[in-house]
């Protein structure tokens, strides 16, 4: 065991870590942040994703100690200090974006990332970006949705949305 | 109506703790003092157990202590919830399910040995250390072979791999036959319905708890229905009195139905608990969860259709082999008789049916509902031969269902398998959905195609299921061995605010949200004002849980029994505060008036009145507002749909794609239209991928080829298109308060044929007219492999 420590939503944390320690696991047991969900053992879900340096990595293939003195953001660091949601986050609700919640922390990190990339995709953009977070819920429709809205873009031939 | 009432697309308040990484899922909770649990599974499908020497094991660092199936002698095997009486009269084969595996293991993935250790590292490092003698035995994976004489036997004790032989209507078998050999057409085909894994994207998770201040057990399990594994697993396998034992399921990251069941782990870890006097915590991997879950579907079926000259249906003939895996799952039994045969009668009035169904044991992990249960299988089977009978015949699929839909005047219609259907309108939904998606341009669309290289294809589904599950006095002549009410308790406090306590259980329906609307509706509070408590057995009544659509049309209509006992009681009150007799007072908007007068009490006056009863009736009506109602259906709910599906298949490839796809559904009265709406996208996931991409492939040695999802294709964003969804057509359920029928299996009910049935119409409309059907998943390879062979 060796004290790791790093940068973890603006806030200095350290914990204890093996060698053999995956970043998904310090961040959940070490520091107690369990917003990041472990959802596969073969980093195909993406249930885990957080921002290590601005770059969107799958938490569970990586090595705590890799990252040591990075500046990592979870779910727990995107909505504003006082609660408000970023405009992701609300999209998510006003358009239903998420059922039993468990992919939604990856899936946030990974739609934040493309919006940063390209803060106008297609259908088809956001599709193929987000193909590496898996959805047993929605069947996509109000991720794509939701992205879209986020984005500014008119997604009223898409369905129901949400009263206030 | 408040405006947060019912039809209402209120937004879902407990999305702020999921968007903002605030959920609290079994894996988030961590005891203190807790050890881990690994467990040592079986490696091979089928195997005697020669020894077990865990000495080398228990010595290594960390090791709490090994345990095996002689640490739990005293204990039930996994009780099977549904006992199927055969179609002659004899019970089905019902071997013992035990914890951990006793002499034998059954299945890929059969649990051993589970190691207890201070950390999971540990505990797995100590399996590796556990010298295990099995000799391998000839495993038996395939049904037809499992049924031959000579087969090798998965349980020995039993006469025979076959669970049960189950005839329905068995009167009508002699009818049927003579209305087959009498029809002037007959078509046939073979089906497989392939074998899936559940996969909610949570895998299970137990945590044992024992507190010896009260002696209580506490259990925080992954579950759609904390009642149900407290019953089952307190009565039948711990021996635990229900006072003793509490079951916790949190937030649950999805079901699905595979989180329906009494899992072995959940056992394990509340008795170890006990004995090692500590908390202890299993966390499945998604590998783990592919040979240990319960899996789904897996029929392999002959359907025929016999049709009189003019085409109208006589009769159909369903013969099924059904996949038990190794053990009986907790309803396994049920979901190819009583979720299949019943719907065999499917949107059409079909006279005769007859469903034969043997249900077989093979060395392949246990098979019991997903999204669906039974009835994907039989409007699989149902819109597969009609959808063929079409193209035999050369006439216009849609005409050829119009012509023998139950007409909307009808209802209530009667069955040929039992159930009674109380409303529908087949020809409305249908129209809405070829009006929604062009089908009169389909043509066009098809020719564009065509100059584009692809071949453009439409499948159509009309299905009809059953939901709302149940009547319990029904269930029970069936083999249930359970109630199937559902439960609410409505508890207003002293300030109006008030607590719903539901025996249903949330995994991503959004009941905090909707079942507020409905209270709401009805007392004219906002819905703020009111929450749902549910998922712990220690603070809810006891219910049954949430499966098989049935939380809005069950416990829903319980909540309204309960709400209309609260407002009958708070009209007592009112009577008395405002000296006007109970018959003038009137509830509007919240408030409490007396008929033609200006004298009102509002919501918050009444309830404080009767936590605080100075001013009160007391001789006549106790104090306090908290009612209590269970609601036992009537019948089924029967939700009903048209499902129209748009592909292209890319001719070189053979791969298909979805271009659009179209529900038009009756789900009865809708409580909260945006919720229902994703609710039927995940459903069209879940079937497109049926149909498009998943399997479960064992191979001849029962071992699991598709156990990760790297193997096991799981529809991803880029594979599934835009939803166009309506539900406008409703008919309302006739015999529950609300209305409401069920929305959260249609689209895995619906889509699959018509997803198929879109595939064969691309090849037919190129020239391929060879391609009868191509069993599902309709991967690349085997479209090519049809399209290109003689």
């Amino acid at each position: 065991m060796n004290k790791i420590s790093m940068t973890v939503n603006g806030k200095s944390v350290s914990a204890d870590a093996e060698g053999r320690t995956l970043l998904s696991t310090y961040l959940r047991d070490g520091l107690g942040l369990t917003g990041t969900h472990v959802g596969c053992d073969t980093s195909q879900c993406g249930a885990c994703v957080v921002h290590v340096d601005g770059q969107v990595v799958k938490s569970c293939s990586v090595l705590a100690m890799d990252v040591a003195g990075a500046d990592i953001r979870t779910i727990e660091g995107v909505a504003a200090p006082d609660g408000t949601l970023s405009t992701l986050q609300q999209a998510f609700q006003d358009h239903h974006g998420l059922q039993c919640g468990f992919c939604t922390p990856g899936m946030i990190m990974s739609a934040a990332a493309l919006l940063e990339e390209n803060p106008k995709p297609s259908e088809a953009e956001i599709r193929h970006y987000l193909e590496g977070n898996i959805c047993r819920c929605t069947g996509y429709h109000n991720i794509i949705k939701a992205v879209m809205a986020a984005s500014g873009q008119d997604v009223s031939d898409m369905g129901t949305i949400a009263a206030e | 109506m408040p405006k947060d009432g019912i039809g209402a697309s209120t937004k879902r308040r407990e999305d702020i703790r999921f968007l903002t990484g605030n959920g609290r899922y079994t894996d988030d909770i961590n005891l203190r003092g807790q050890a881990y649990v690994h467990f040592l599974r079986s490696e091979v499908a089928h195997g005697r157990i020669r020894s077990i020497d865990t000495s080398a094991a228990s010595a290594m660092p960390g090791v709490i202590r090994i345990f095996t199936a002689e640490d739990f002698g005293h204990a039930g095997g996994l009780p099977c919830g549904w006992l199927v009486t055969d179609r002659f009269g004899e019970p089905m084969q019902e071997p013992k399910h035990p914890i951990l595996a006793e002499g034998k293991v059954r299945h890929v993935g059969d649990p051993i040995c589970g190691i207890v250790a201070e950390t999971l590292e540990q505990a797995r490092d100590a399996a590796e250390a556990i010298e295990l003698d099995i000799e391998e035995l000839p495993a038996v994976v395939d049904m037809r072979k499992a049924l031959e004489d000579n087969s090798v036997k998965v349980h020995d004790d039993l006469t025979s791999n076959l669970c049960y032989d189950w005839g329905f209507v068995e009167e009508n078998k002699e009818a049927v036959n003579a209305a087959f050999a009498e029809a002037a057409h007959v078509v046939s085909v073979e089906l497989t319905n392939n074998r899936l894994c559940a996969n909610p994207m949570e895998a299970r998770v137990a945590i044992g708890d024992y507190d010896p201040w009260n002696e209580q057990h506490t259990l925080y399990t992954t579950s759609q229905n904390p009642h149900v594994i407290r019953l089952l697993m307190g009565a039948f396998v711990l021996s635990l009195p229900e006072h003793k034992l509490r079951i916790v399921a949190p937030d649950v990251g999805g079901g699905f139905g595979s989180k329906i069941y009494h899992y072995a782990e959940e056992a394990f870890c509340t008795h170890v608990a006990k004995v090692l006097r500590q908390p202890v915590k299993w966390t499945s991997t998604r590998s783990e969860a592919f040979i240990s879950d319960a899996h789904a579907r897996d029929h392999v079926s002959k359907v025929e259709l016999a049709l009189d000259k003019d085409h109208n249906f006589l009769a159909i003939r369903s013969t099924t082999l059904a996949n038990m895996g190794a053990y009986l799952s907790t309803f396994a039994p049920s979901v190819p008789t009583w979720l299949h045969g019943t719907l065999m009668a499917g949107p059409y009035k079909t006279p005769l049916v007859y469903v034969n169904v043997k249900a077989v044991f093979t060395n392949t992990v246990a098979v019991d509902a997903y999204r669906g249960a039974g009835r994907p299988e039989a409007t699989f089977q149902l819109e597969r031969i009609i959808d063929k009978a079409a193209r035999e015949l050369g006439v216009d699929g849609v005409e050829l269902r119009r012509k023998n839909f139950i007409k909307p005047e009808q209802f209530p219609y009667q069955t040929p398998v039992a159930v009674e259907y109380d409303s529908g309108n087949f020809h409305a939904t249908m129209d809405k959905m070829l009006e929604l998606s062009n089908y009169a341009n389909l043509d066009k669309r098809v020719e564009e195609s065509r100059k584009k290289g692809k071949l453009r294809g439409f499948g159509i589904s009309q299905y009809i299921e059953a939901c709302g599950i149940a009547p319990s006095h029904l269930v029970g002549q069936l083999g249930a061995r359970a109630g199937l009410y559902e439960t609410a308790t409505v508890r207003v406090n002293a300030t109006g605010s008030i607590s719903v306590l539901t025996g249903c259980h949330s995994h991503g329906q959004g009941h905090e949200t909707s079942f507020p609307q409905i209270v709401a509706d009805m007392i004219g509070i906002d819905a703020s004002q009111i929450d749902i408590v549910h998922g712990d057995t220690a603070t809810t009544p006891m219910g049954m849980g949430t499966y098989g659509s049935r939380s809005m049309a069950v416990g829903g209509s319980a909540l309204v029994k309960a709400t209309n006992k609260i407002i009958d009681k708070a009209k007592k009150i009112a009577a008395h505060l405002l000296e006007a007799s109970e018959a003038d007072i009137e509830l509007k908007d919240g408030k409490f008036s007396v008929a033609g007068t200006d004298k009102s009490v509002d919501w918050a006056g009444v309830t404080l009145a009767a936590y605080v009863p100075h001013n009160y009736p007391l001789e006549s009506l106790e104090p306090g507002l908290e009612e209590t109602a269970f609601y036992d259906p009537n019948n089924f709910t029967f939700p009903s749909g048209c499902y129209g599906c748009e592909i292209e298949v890319d001719p070189d490839t053979g791969k298909v794609e979805i271009m659009a796809f179209t529900a038009a559904d009756d789900f009865g009265v809708v409580i909260n239209p945006m919720i229902v709406e994703g609710q039927v996208h995940g459903g069209l996931a879940q079937g497109i991928g049926q149909a498009l991409t998943e399997n479960c492939v064992y191979d001849e040695n029962g071992q699991l080829l598709t156990g990760s999802f790297m193997d096991y294709t799981m529809p991803r964003a880029d594979d599934l298109p835009v939803f166009k969804v309506d539900h406008s057509c409703f008919t309302p359920c006739t015999h529950n308060p609300l209305g409401a029928k069920g929305c959260g299996e249609a689209g895995a009910i619906g889509a699959p044929p018509a997803v198929v049935n879109a595939v064969i119409d691309a090849l037919h409309r190129a020239g391929h007219t060879h391609v009868q059907h191509i069993n599902m998943p309709v991967t690349p390879a085997r479209v090519w492999a049809a399209m290109n062979s003689k």
